[in-house]
């Protein structure tokens, strides 16, 4: 046995059945739906310690009925999450719900992550990518607080999220929404996507649920709405998300930062909004 | 153009489709649950469907897997219920025989590399007796009997529960309770379920379906709630 490096480009199946290394037992996450033999295990450039970080190889797509789609599968943050900017300060909430496939990892998460006192972030994606990058933002973002000597700005914060995912957008799955309140600036949100682009925006949702209330956000969505309004428009928008999309569910979490400090927010069960459910 | 023997159609991929269906055999009948959500993919598309269908007066029936491909196996068993009716031999159909002409009906689609599918839980009573029948039909054709049936992911969560809570002399009314808490769990732990459920009693009465209901669920332990903090990052 043995690691094997391989190059970036297409491989056929043919190829695959030639290199079977099955009795490594791992398996990489973007061999989604391929089962050639029993397991196809692939290492590649960037790995550590036996693990695959990710795999340019592309395969043609192989369904077998009765896949364990968790055997296949890394830890997800399906998820719903937003951030909005309310007159005060801002407001982040999410979905609690990890998959690994379509195993419900951990029901009760929590996605949004401090990172200063006054700044914190809604992570989704995979889960271990946006644990890792939230450790390390919050380790460079601490020395520099101490460099300064005051809280850190939340751009800053935003800015270093972009750089990590930037910098290492080939080996990454993250989409991070960066949230908070700085006297400079009041309540910013900062929305950093798959690639590593960072865009400041009046609210941002993110997450695998979010396509489903492009149109509610749109539609309800008021600059400057008070505290209360601003944490009914988040909890109705993820509920629905919540309702639709099987990789977000649970119960929602909301966090509110302004000038006085943090308060959060736990919704379950009867708590959260209901809307139309007859079909 | 509908279909026939020149054309071929090769139903390689489900698009939507129903998650677990899980069956348990009790003394006096048998009792049948599933969620009343059909996805597509990860979207949950329609959350108010019976996965559950009230075959006979005997026998019930649950799917999962294609949906369409369920309507037409629902058509095909309807016009067979008609047809016994218009026989009006008051010899009412038994549930082994509707389980072994599915079993057929599946292996037929499979054997022309275009399956129907579906994973069926065919839930039904011995007309005279009252005695429980409860088996499984999938899309190979795998046809089997036993005292606790499940699919999907309740294989994985609802079978271990069931085979626990099994007794041979347990009532429908405890197995019901049994059911509903196997539909919990797989709420909790199936990313494509939803809370609302249905469940199918079948006895020596008749075979009924409730209304679909919300599943009463827990998220308020003290740790679920605390989340994480900057100090200790606990709960991710």
């Amino acid at each position: 046995g043995g690691l094997l490096r391989l190059e970036k480009g297409w491989y056929s199946r043919e190829a695959f059945l030639y290199l079977d290394l099955s009795f490594f037992g791992f398996s990489c996450l973007n061999l989604f739906g391929i089962s050639v033999l029993d397991r196809v295990v692939v290492f590649c450039r960037g790995g550590v310690g036996g693990e695959c970080a990710r795999c340019w190889v592309r395969t043609m797509d192989v369904m077998q009925a009765g896949d364990m789609d968790w055997t296949q599968n890394e830890h997800m943050l399906g998820t719903s999450i937003m951030a909005v900017v309310y007159d005060g300060g801002v407001i982040l909430g999410a979905d609690s719900r990890t998959t690994t496939g379509s195993y419900i990892a951990n029901r009760v998460s929590d996605k949004i992550t401090p990172i200063t006192e006054k700044v914190f972030c809604c992570r989704s994606g995979s889960a271990a990518d946006t644990q890792a990058i939230s450790d390390y933002v919050r380790y460079y973002i601490s020395m520099h607080a101490l460099e300064i000597g005051e809280e850190p700005k939340v751009a800053t914060v935003g800015k270093m999220f972009r750089l990590i995912c930037y910098r290492n957008k080939a080996n990454l799955l993250a989409a991070i929404i960066c949230a908070g309140y700085d006297k400079h600036e009041g309540g910013q949100v900062y929305s950093i996507t798959l690639g590593g682009s960072i865009l400041k925006q009046p609210f941002a949702i993110s997450g695998s649920g979010s396509s489903y209330i492009y149109g509610f956000c749109d539609s309800n969505f008021k600059e400057g709405m008070g505290k209360d309004e601003a944490e009914q428009f988040v909890i109705r928008a993820l509920a629905l998300a919540m309702s639709r999309d099987g990789s977000s569910g649970g119960v929602i979490r909301t966090l509110t930062i302004n000038e006085s400090g943090v308060e959060r927010k736990y919704y379950s069960g009867k708590e959260i909004p209901g809307f139309y459910e007859g079909w | 153009m509908f279909g026939g023997q020149d054309s071929k159609q090769h139903t390689v991929q489900p698009y939507v489709t129903g998650t677990s269906v899980i069956g348990l055999k009790c003394a006096d009948g048998v009792v049948l649950g599933a969620d009343t959500l059909v996805s597509y993919g990860s979207l949950a598309k329609n959350r108010k469907t019976s996965r559950l269908m009230t075959v006979s007066n005997h026998c019930s029936l649950g799917f999962s897997g294609e949906y369409s491909d369920f309507q037409e196996i629902k058509s095909t068993l309807e016009e067979l219920m008609i047809s016994e009716y218009c026989m009006a031999d008051n010899i009412p159909m038994q549930p082994r025989a509707i389980h072994q002409y599915l079993a057929r009906v599946m292996y037929e689609a499979r054997n022309k590399q275009d399956p129907l599918y579906n994973q069926l839980v065919i839930g039904g009573v011995l007309p005279a007796t009252g005695e429980g029948y409860l088996g499984l039909v999938d899309l190979l054709g795998t046809n089997y009997e036993s005292e606790m049936i499940a699919t999907g992911y309740g294989t994985y969560i609802a079978l271990p529960l069931l085979r626990k809570a099994y007794r041979p002399d347990i009532t429908v009314a405890e197995g019901r309770k049994v059911i509903e808490d196997c539909l919990r769990v797989l709420y909790y732990r199936d990313a494509r379920s939803i809370d609302t459920v249905q469940i199918s009693t079948v006895t020596k009465e008749g075979a009924e379906t409730t209304e679909p209901f919300k599943l009463e669920t827990s998220w308020d332990f003290k740790k679920f709630k605390a989340g994480s903090r900057l100090i200790d990052e606990s709960t991710w």
